[in-house]
């Protein structure tokens, strides 16, 4: 169980800088809805799986989609 | 220098957070009335779902005040968004055939289950926002997959309306009744049945649809923008 959790909270972690380095914005958001999934997996082994469902479903699904759709909009590649 | 500043300021506001939370003992109860919502909830309320529970009643004006909030970034974001030119519908470039299968397939399956967590909130964990968000997400699967079709606003809009309406009138009659906002009226029948728990599974459908309808009609500008 610790064992699981400390791989999770790792690959959060590299998620979060990844998010932050990336230079390709659709790969830096696909990197934070990671965090988001990652996170509800954390809620849910912490008991809060009404806290888990809804990150799940805002965290990972729709503010990534929301995102993508506003950098369809913009620029892909930061300068 | 300025990096220097920055790393010494960095360091002195670690130290200054770790000291203070250092004295507070991890995951300790600070007050009673956490003890109180978990010892006699389901007395009190008739829901097996404490989170439900202080969600709904112990703290349901809140909740109204949460929802009131989607609410208004909602009008907003429709505000700014809508364009007078939306008769001109562009090409759209259809999606591969396992997306649009699976979309197909998939869409019926999300919102049975959206619907079950809302209208079981006060029996299984999950609620109003959860289900909510989980049936959003199944329009925005249908937006992916099956491009032509599109929500139809008129009722999109009529679900949200009813949704506040409905927690708003309910709030009024728990006033009329009990003589104060969101009383629970009425009767909480017995601990994990489907029709217990008073106004809980009313209020919480309610906001099901609020919330689902809302979340559904930002992503519909969205994408009808872009």
């Amino acid at each position: 169980m610790t064992f699981i959790v400390s791989f999770l909270v790792v690959f959060m972690l590299v998620g979060a800088v990844a998010a932050s380095a990336f230079r390709d914005l659709i790969s830096a958001v696909i990197a934070a809805a990671l965090v988001s999934l990652i996170a509800s997996i954390l809620f849910y082994f912490l008991q809060a799986p009404d806290v888990a469902m809804a990150e799940a479903a805002i965290g990972a699904a729709l503010t990534a989609a929301i995102f993508i759709i506003a950098i369809r909009r913009t620029r892909r590649y930061e300068e | 220098m300025r990096k220097a500043v920055a790393i010494v300021l960095l360091i002195i506001v670690t130290v200054g957070i770790s000291l203070s939370l250092a004295k507070i003992p991890f995951g300790a109860p600070k007050t009673k009335v956490g003890k109180r919502y978990i010892e006699e909830g389901i007395e009190d309320t008739g829901a097996t779902n404490i989170v439900t529970s202080v969600v709904v009643n112990y703290r349901g004006f809140d909740t109204l005040g949460e929802v009131t909030v989607l609410f208004i970034a909602a009008i907003g974001l429709g505000v700014v968004l809508t364009t007078s030119k939306r008769e001109e519908m562009r090409k759209i470039q259809p999606a591969s055939l396992i997306l649009y299968t699976g979309c197909r397939l998939l869409f019926p399956l999300i919102l049975v289950f959206g619907t079950y967590v809302f209208v079981h909130g006060h029996l299984t964990p999950g609620g109003g926002f959860q289900g909510g968000a989980i049936i959003a997400s199944g329009f925005l699967l249908i937006y992916l997959g099956c491009r032509e079709r599109r929500i139809n606003r008129v009722v999109s809009n009529l679900a949200e309306s009813l949704g506040g309406l409905i927690f708003v009138v309910i709030g009024l009659l728990g006033l009329v009744f009990g003589g104060y906002f969101l009383f629970n009226f009425l009767p909480k029948g017995t601990a994990n049945a489907l029709f217990s728990a008073g106004i809980i599974p009313i209020v919480y459908i309610a906001i099901g649809f609020k919330v689902g309808s809302e979340l559904a009609g930002i992503i519909d500008n969205l994408i009808e923008e872009s």
